[in-house]
């Protein structure tokens, strides 16, 4: 047995869940990768209408990408947090996280609803429905990972940090960075590359 | 109880994989938020300036998203950092393959039916 030179690192419930949330992680990755695959191949596909350059407005999209990249590092910081086991550090990070991510997700709503009034919906041409698909996919990401945290602090509020807790909050936080992750690709490839 | 310490108690001598101290530290968090901002802005001057073509922008940005994927990768997930057997490095090693593959074969294939299809080549091809 050469059980000291490889040890299964993996063998306990803390670092069994997490590899298990990180296997789904990169699960999700694909997902986005295959909508990202139909958003370029559909890319010229706009029958008539308008074209990424007509309808992105990138210093919003910018904006946008600076509190989702806030978002992240706050709720890395929370993790640190919840690894130092301080409860109210812990609560107010991912609080901030839950604001920044309602802020993001505040203006990503703005953007649907100005293409909408504009007459511009997923009906008209494929380059919109694989526009819709993409960025309403990660809007619905978006909600859940806003969902996850008051239903994570709420137990941390009455109980304090637990094993538990730490192993949840570690979870979370990996969700959060893993859609800034995501949304970095979207802003290169959907706003940076489509306003040119 | 400090929080690592009561893992090792609880349990029959494993470490988890935290001992490499990142789960507990603020440095790696603070590298990759300055090493994002800066290939955002980076990425973002180099579109709003303008002058430069297309044929040189998007495989920059592109090769600029990559880096600030795998900095964030590395620096807020801890991608790599881990001992061995390193299993979320091979599952994600894993899923670069299968991306590469779908994605790459999807716009290739679908270029190529494009191409093919065009309505303008049908004379030439013989109707």
């Amino acid at each position: 047995m050469k059980h000291e030179h490889y040890p299964d690192v993996h063998h306990d419930v803390y670092s069994r869940t997490v590899f298990g949330f990180w296997v789904y992680l990169m699960t999700d990755f694909m997902v986005f990768a295959c909508l990202f695959a139909t958003y370029k191949v559909l890319y010229y596909s706009t029958f008539g209408g308008p074209t990424s350059a007509d309808l992105y407005d990138l210093p919003y999209s910018s904006i946008q990408t600076l509190f989702m990249l806030a978002a992240a590092f706050t709720s890395g910081l929370g993790g640190v947090a919840a690894h130092r086991m301080k409860k109210n550090a812990t609560i107010i990070l991912f609080s901030l996280t839950f604001l920044l991510g309602m802020i993001f997700l505040w203006l990503q709503f703005g953007e649907f609803f100005r293409f909408l009034s504009l007459g511009h919906s997923w009906k008209n041409s494929a380059f919109l429905s694989a526009y819709y698909t993409l960025l309403g996919t990660f809007a619905v990401h978006m909600v859940f990972a806003l969902l996850w945290i008051p239903v994570l602090l709420i137990p941390v509020w009455g109980e304090g940090i637990t094993f538990n807790s730490v192993k949840r909050l570690t979870c979370l936080r990996l969700f959060w960075q893993f859609l800034n992750v995501v949304w970095i690709f979207i802003y290169s490839f959907v706003y940076l590359m489509g306003v040119r | 109880m400090d929080f690592h310490l009561f893992i090792r108690l609880s349990d029959g001598g494993a470490l988890m994989d935290m001992h490499h101290g990142w789960y507990i530290s603020l440095k790696p968090l603070v590298v990759g938020l300055v090493a994002s901002l800066i290939l955002l802005a980076v990425s973002f001057v180099m579109v709003v300036a303008g002058d430069v073509e297309k044929g040189v922008l998007y495989p920059v940005i592109f090769g600029l998203a990559i880096i600030q994927g795998l900095v964030q990768l590395i620096f807020f997930m801890h991608l790599g950092i881990e001992s061995k057997p390193r299993w979320n490095l091979v599952s994600f090693v894993f899923l670069i393959l299968v991306m590469i593959i779908i994605v790459g074969g999807s716009i290739w294939i679908m270029n190529n039916l494009n191409y093919n299809m065009m309505y303008d080549m049908m004379p030439e091809m013989g109707h």
